[in-house]
């Protein structure tokens, strides 16, 4: 079936195939975030939480 | 000391819950005056009792409390919230036997059909969901919500959110427990799997899991800690997708809203497609992503060494979010859903293997150092060995879910068997883990009644678990077998009537593991007891006295 072309149409298609790359994207970012260089000391700091005693 | 002259009152929540609980009581009165049906006023008169219970439960505790609240902080530590914990470990371990023994009896009914008693309430149809539902949502939900209550306190080093609500949310889950249980002994079911309980118990427990969703998100909010530690992050996970697949599944138009009976609204291919993406991703949120706050926490808290690698938890968390919930199809293969969704599930399916390992790598490699506790620590052997179990069922769930294995193994016992190596072996055990740790720490003792009971408990345990499983690989792959089997005319090769016959040895065989894994439990629980009871009370760090006023 084809589908009539219109504006809501083409805004429903775009946002449906753009969930995949805006997916793919925010995990290459959460990746990125977790692997920073910068980020590993307070990674580190993070793993001991469990360890601290109060 | 100068007792502050503040009056006493009751605060908001107090009255307006005693309030809220008055009405409902009146109007489970009315409700079970009109019922349509025999179990409808059952639940009626039960939720006017509770009702009724409750109320007085709120005014006892206000007549017996100081003027002034639990304050948040003593002496400059957070004052914690442990009554509700203390009360859903001990409803975890009650269940936990509860349903282990139920799963022995319907073990044994397959064994021995004589075992149905030709009751209609101890028939397998019956008993099937309430063995499933007391070992996943009473056994592991209480072990969920203690837990959770536990961690999210202590990692964000504050009180838990609220005075009457986390008492509402373990009193309320339990309640609901005992409505669906009692339900499917009186034959109420939609009879969708996993999600029996009627449309009135799926309201409770909407307005019960809203009410935890809110304590766990306003104890975050109040943390002392910058950081949200990774459990928490599991907990989160765990609680608002169980709270989405819960309204997504149980959508339901009851005939009368004077009877337990209800329709669906999906209808259909699009139900059965709801129905498992509710049922796999309930694998995935609570008996995955749950179960995982509790290794993140505690298995670096009895190794006494760091998460191996707190970046890989990072990526294991959400790439266990983004994959999880697209795995459902893989339930429906070869059936009326379309074929691409079939490959999509399967796809997603295979690529869990990668998130799932990680975190196993994760957990096992925490005790890298401290190995040789191993030896010496019964509790911590079980905690790794139910993350050895997760990776073990995490390697073989996506091995099933491709399409031509899945031709094999469906609808045999082959299921049933993965079920349970990741039920007994990562759920269970992780949970043993996790109380055996919890119990000294909430009742304040310094350890453990008996270690020796513990290594007992493992050892049977195991060796149940194992013959579990190895008995219904062998049968799960021979019942496969003999019913795609077919004679040189094309006939197929064995009576349905055969196949059940070869499963017999099987199905006893399975009995024994579980009799021994129901064993295991009932060690446990006397050694939970006796902690509690006889342990020696641990001496509370000195605090800086302050001179007396």
């Amino acid at each position: 079936m084809k589908a009539i072309i219109t504006i809501q149409n083409i805004a429903s298609d775009l946002v449906t195939t753009l969930w995949t790359p805006l997916f793919v994207a925010i995990f290459v970012g959460i990746v990125t975030y977790a692997l920073w260089p910068r980020n590993k000391a307070a990674f580190d700091e993070a793993a001991r939480m469990p360890l601290r005693e109060d | 000391m100068s007792q502050p002259s503040i009056s006493k009152s009751m605060t908001i929540g107090e009255s307006g819950l005693a309030l809220i609980f008055a009405a409902t009581a009146f109007l489970c009165m009315v409700g079970a005056a009109k019922a349509v049906d025999a179990p409808f006023a059952f639940h009626a008169s039960l939720a006017a009792a509770a009702s009724v219970a409750a109320v007085f439960a709120i005014l006892n505790r206000y007549f017996d409390r100081p003027a002034e609240l639990p304050p948040q902080e003593i002496n400059g530590r957070p004052n914690y919230n442990l009554g509700p914990i203390k009360f859903a470990s001990v409803m975890a371990m009650f269940w936990g036997i509860a349903g282990f023994t139920v799963g022995l009896l319907i073990a044994s009914q397959l064994a021995w059909p004589a075992l149905n008693f030709d009751l209609p309430w101890t028939s397998f149809g019956r008993m099937r969901p309430l063995h499933t539902s007391a070992v996943i949502f009473a056994f592991g939900g209480n072990v969920l919500i203690a837990s959770s209550f536990y961690v999210v306190q202590k990692t964000c080093r504050t009180r838990l959110a609220g005075d009457l609500a986390p008492w509402f949310v373990v009193l309320g889950y339990n309640f609901f427990i005992v409505i669906a249980g009692t339900g499917y002994l009186l034959g109420v079911t939609q009879s969708k799997e996993y999600a029996e309980p009627e449309w009135y118990s799926d309201l409770w427990l909407t307005i019960v899991w809203v009410t935890y969703l809110l304590v766990f998100l306003a104890t975050i909010m109040k943390r002392k800690e910058p950081h949200i530690y990774v459990a928490n992050w599991f907990y989160l996970a765990f609680i608002i997708t169980i709270a989405v697949l819960h309204l997504g599944n149980n959508p339901a138009l009851p005939v009368s809203v004077f009877g337990s009976k209800s329709y669906i609204v999906w209808g259909g291919v699009q139900d059965a497609m709801f129905q498992w993406w509710y049922g796999h991703n309930a694998v995935g949120f609570f008996l995955t992503a749950g179960f995982l706050a509790l290794m993140y926490y505690f298995v670096p808290k009895r190794a006494e060494r760091p998460v191996y690698s707190y970046r890989l938890s990072i990526v294991h968390f959400w790439a266990l979010i983004f994959l999880y919930i697209w795995a459902g199809p893989h339930h429906l293969h070869y059936t009326a859903l379309p074929d691409w969704a079939q490959t999509l599930g399967m796809t997603f399916s295979v690529m869990l293997w990668m998130p799932s390992w990680g975190g196993m790598i994760n957990g096992l490699m925490t005790l890298s150092g401290a190995w040789d506790k191993l030896r010496t620590d019964p509790v911590l052997r079980m905690l790794v060995v139910s993350v050895a179990f997760y990776g073990m069922s995490t390697f073989e769930g996506p091995m099933m879910s491709v399409k031509v294995v899945n031709s094999l193994s469906h609808y045999t016992d082959w299921t049933i068997g993965h079920v349970h190596s990741g039920a007994l072996g990562w759920v269970g055990f992780v949970s043993f883990g996790a109380l055996y740790c919890l119990v000294p720490w909430l009742w304040n003792r310094k350890g453990l009644y008996s270690l020796k009971l513990v290594n007992w408990h493992f050892w049977t345990a195991t060796l149940g678990i194992v013959l579990y499983i190895s008995a219904m690989w062998v049968s799960g792959i021979l019942q496969g077998l003999m019913w795609r089997s077919y004679t040189s005319l094309g006939f197929l090769e064995y009576s349905f009537i055969e196949t059940v016959e070869a499963m017999h040895p099987f199905y006893i065989i399975r009995a024994a593991g579980g009799a021994l894994f129901l064993i295991g439990s009932l060690i446990m629980a006397y050694n939970l007891w006796m902690t509690v009871r006889v342990g020696e009370a641990e001496v509370q760090a000195p605090i800086a006295l302050q001179p007396a006023e």
